[in-house]
């Protein structure tokens, strides 16, 4: 057969062989490439990652509201909410606005009294070190309202160590924390509810712990009076306390 | 029959007999350099984000914690990217008419996230947690280099695997007492190599084979 054909011929039937084989490696090397791409990013979503198939583009959706995860019954009302049996949580509260535009209230009929969690030496101490993280930056290392970012020009929050606040029930704080106050944002999705519960004993400990008059709050029967109290001699009495067992 | 050769053809041989092995172990080590450089690694690279937000001003100047924003870095895989409504706890009030937040002001009227891009993005295959590493001593710094000074984020490692296992051989030489994980300063050399080994077993850190088999981070 190829004996038979003019040499020219020949030739010009080998060349697009060899462009063809030599196209094939360089076809076979970019798909090796993409191998390797493919279990670089695989067709998963990883934290962070952004999704075409939701409209909002979160791979990572909020589940639909009114949904309760196993286990996640938020049962303890006093616990969850800091409000006490049988008031609407969302009930208002009469406030006033201070002279430095503070929002304030006097009175705390809804908020509940006792911590809801045994008061541990443990939990004082996550309370300080979650203090430590998310307060210390606006109330300051004692709560004064002297952190670094109100001397950077945000608005200085209220002192906690005036009467109004030594008298104001745990639940205040919780609710505080919880939702919000006045200027401050709620920080709920930041700091989970037991950490939270530990934060308002520490601010206890630390309103104790600036009292020069500690009359003033034991005195009476106000609202708060027995945290203060404990919280005050958390050194020596901590070791009753904490038999009640762990924080969580 | 006639020598094809000429005498010299042996120096030739011999000569590129020698350059062959000069060259390839010349491609060799250039091609491993690459694959370690910056290049490849994105070791270093500074990325451009969408808001102008400086680790310096936060953690530096103003000392807000790492815990702050990366919520999560205790307790879970990721640390946690902070979504707008934790920048708009301070900036709701502060320098908030600045153009440099607008696009964070924009993101929370519109509820929709800023888009970040990732520094750090290890590839699909392996796998990562914070929190064991935060908890058994190895502090951000050790891994994420100075924040604190970081006007934006660059990776300070590698991230290779390379670098993985040199300190799960012997992560006696770079873990710290846990009150110093969010210290920025800290250097290894602050505790001697004893009262490292000490830490190690109060840590009930395990084996180096446990660390270096393949399922640990491959799974
Ligand atoms: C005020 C909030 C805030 C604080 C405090 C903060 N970060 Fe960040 N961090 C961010 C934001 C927002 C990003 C994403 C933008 C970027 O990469 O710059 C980020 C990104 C990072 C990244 C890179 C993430 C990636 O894309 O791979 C690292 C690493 C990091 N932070 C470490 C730290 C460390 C360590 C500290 C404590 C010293 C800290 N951060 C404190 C807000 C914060
Ligand atoms: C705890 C308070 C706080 C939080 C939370 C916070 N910032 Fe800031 N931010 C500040 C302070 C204080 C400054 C001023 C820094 C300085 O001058 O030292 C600032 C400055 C800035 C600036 C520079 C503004 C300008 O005009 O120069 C940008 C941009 C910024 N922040 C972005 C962010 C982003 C994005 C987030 C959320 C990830 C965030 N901030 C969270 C306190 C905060
Ligand atoms: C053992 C090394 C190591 C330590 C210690 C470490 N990181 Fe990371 N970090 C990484 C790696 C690796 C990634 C990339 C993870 C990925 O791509 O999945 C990362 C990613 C991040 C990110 C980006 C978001 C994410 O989780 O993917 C942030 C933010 C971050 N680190 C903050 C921190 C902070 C804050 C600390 C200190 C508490 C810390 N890291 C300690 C290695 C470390
Ligand atoms: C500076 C030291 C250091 C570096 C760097 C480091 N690790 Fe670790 N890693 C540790 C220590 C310490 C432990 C805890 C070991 C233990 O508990 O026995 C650990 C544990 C782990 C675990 C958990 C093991 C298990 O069985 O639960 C994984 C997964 C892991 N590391 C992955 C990585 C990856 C991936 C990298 C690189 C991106 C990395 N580590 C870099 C020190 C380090
Ligand atoms: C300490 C964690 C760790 C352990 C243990 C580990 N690897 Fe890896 N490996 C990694 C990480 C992280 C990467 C990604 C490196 C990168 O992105 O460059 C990787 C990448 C790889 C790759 C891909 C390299 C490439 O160029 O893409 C292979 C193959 C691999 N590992 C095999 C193994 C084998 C086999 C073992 C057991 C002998 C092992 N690894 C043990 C963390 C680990």
């Amino acid at each position: 057969m190829l004996r038979n054909k003019p040499r020219a011929e020949v030739m010009k039937s080998r060349i697009p062989g060899r462009t063809l084989a030599v196209a094939a490696c360089i076809l076979t090397l970019l798909f090796s490439v993409g191998c390797r791409y493919d279990m670089q990013d695989q067709p998963r979503y990883k934290q962070y990652k952004s999704s075409e198939f939701f409209g909002d583009g979160k791979a990572m959706q909020d589940p639909p509201d009114g949904t309760v995860a196993r286990g996640q019954l938020q049962e303890n009302k006093a616990l969850y909410t800091g409000k006490k049996e049988g008031v609407d949580i969302n009930a208002p509260v009469e406030s006033t606005t201070d002279a430095k535009g503070n929002t304030i209230v006097a009175t705390f009929p809804n908020d509940v009294e006792e911590l809801p969690l045994p008061l541990t030496k443990e939990l004082l101490e996550r309370g300080e070190q979650r203090y430590r993280v998310f307060c210390i930056v606006c109330h300051g290392p004692v709560g004064k309202g002297d952190g670094m970012v109100v001397r950077r020009g945000y608005p200085q929050p209220t002192t906690y160590h005036d009467d109004r606040l030594r008298n104001a029930p745990v639940g205040h704080f919780f609710d505080v924390i919880t939702n919000g106050w006045g200027k401050m944002n709620g920080y709920s999705s930041q700091i989970p509810v037991a950490d939270r519960w530990a934060i308002v004993a520490y601010i206890r400990a630390l309103q104790a712990s600036q009292n020069p008059n500690p009359k003033s709050v034991t005195a009476g029967d106000t609202p708060g009076a027995n945290e203060t109290k404990t919280d005050g001699n958390q050194e020596s009495t901590n070791t009753e306390p904490a038999a009640n067992g762990g924080a969580k | 029959m006639a020598q094809l050769f000429h005498r010299g053809a042996n120096n030739i041989v011999k000569a590129s007999l020698a350059l062959v092995v000069i060259l390839g172990g010349t491609a060799f080590y250039a091609y491993t350099q690459i694959a370690r450089s910056s290049y490849l690694t994105n070791r270093y690279l500074e990325r451009q984000q969408p808001v102008q937000f400086s680790h310096r001003h936060h953690v530096g100047d103003d000392g807000i914690d790492c815990r702050y924003c990366h919520t999560s870095v205790e307790s879970g895989a990721s640390a946690g990217i902070p979504p707008t409504q934790t920048c708009m706890n301070c900036h709701n009030q502060l320098w908030a008419d600045s153009p440099y937040l607008e696009p964070v002001k924009a993101s929370y009227r519109d509820n929709k996230p800023i888009k970040w891009e990732r520094v750090h993005d290890l590839p699909g295959f392996a796998y990562f947690n914070h929190s064991i590493h935060v908890a058994k001593g190895v502090g951000c710094s050790t891994c994420h280099g100075q924040i604190d000074n970081m006007p934006s984020v660059y990776q300070e490692n590698t991230l290779q695997m390379e670098w993985c296992l040199s300190c799960h051989r012997n992560p006696e030489q770079f873990i710290r007492p846990k009150s110093e994980i969010y210290n920025m300063d800290w250097k290894d050399s602050d505790l001697t190599a004893d009262e490292r080994n000490k830490l190690k077993t109060d840590y009930k850190i395990r084996s180096r084979e446990l660390l270096t088999s393949c399922s640990t981070c491959h799974r």
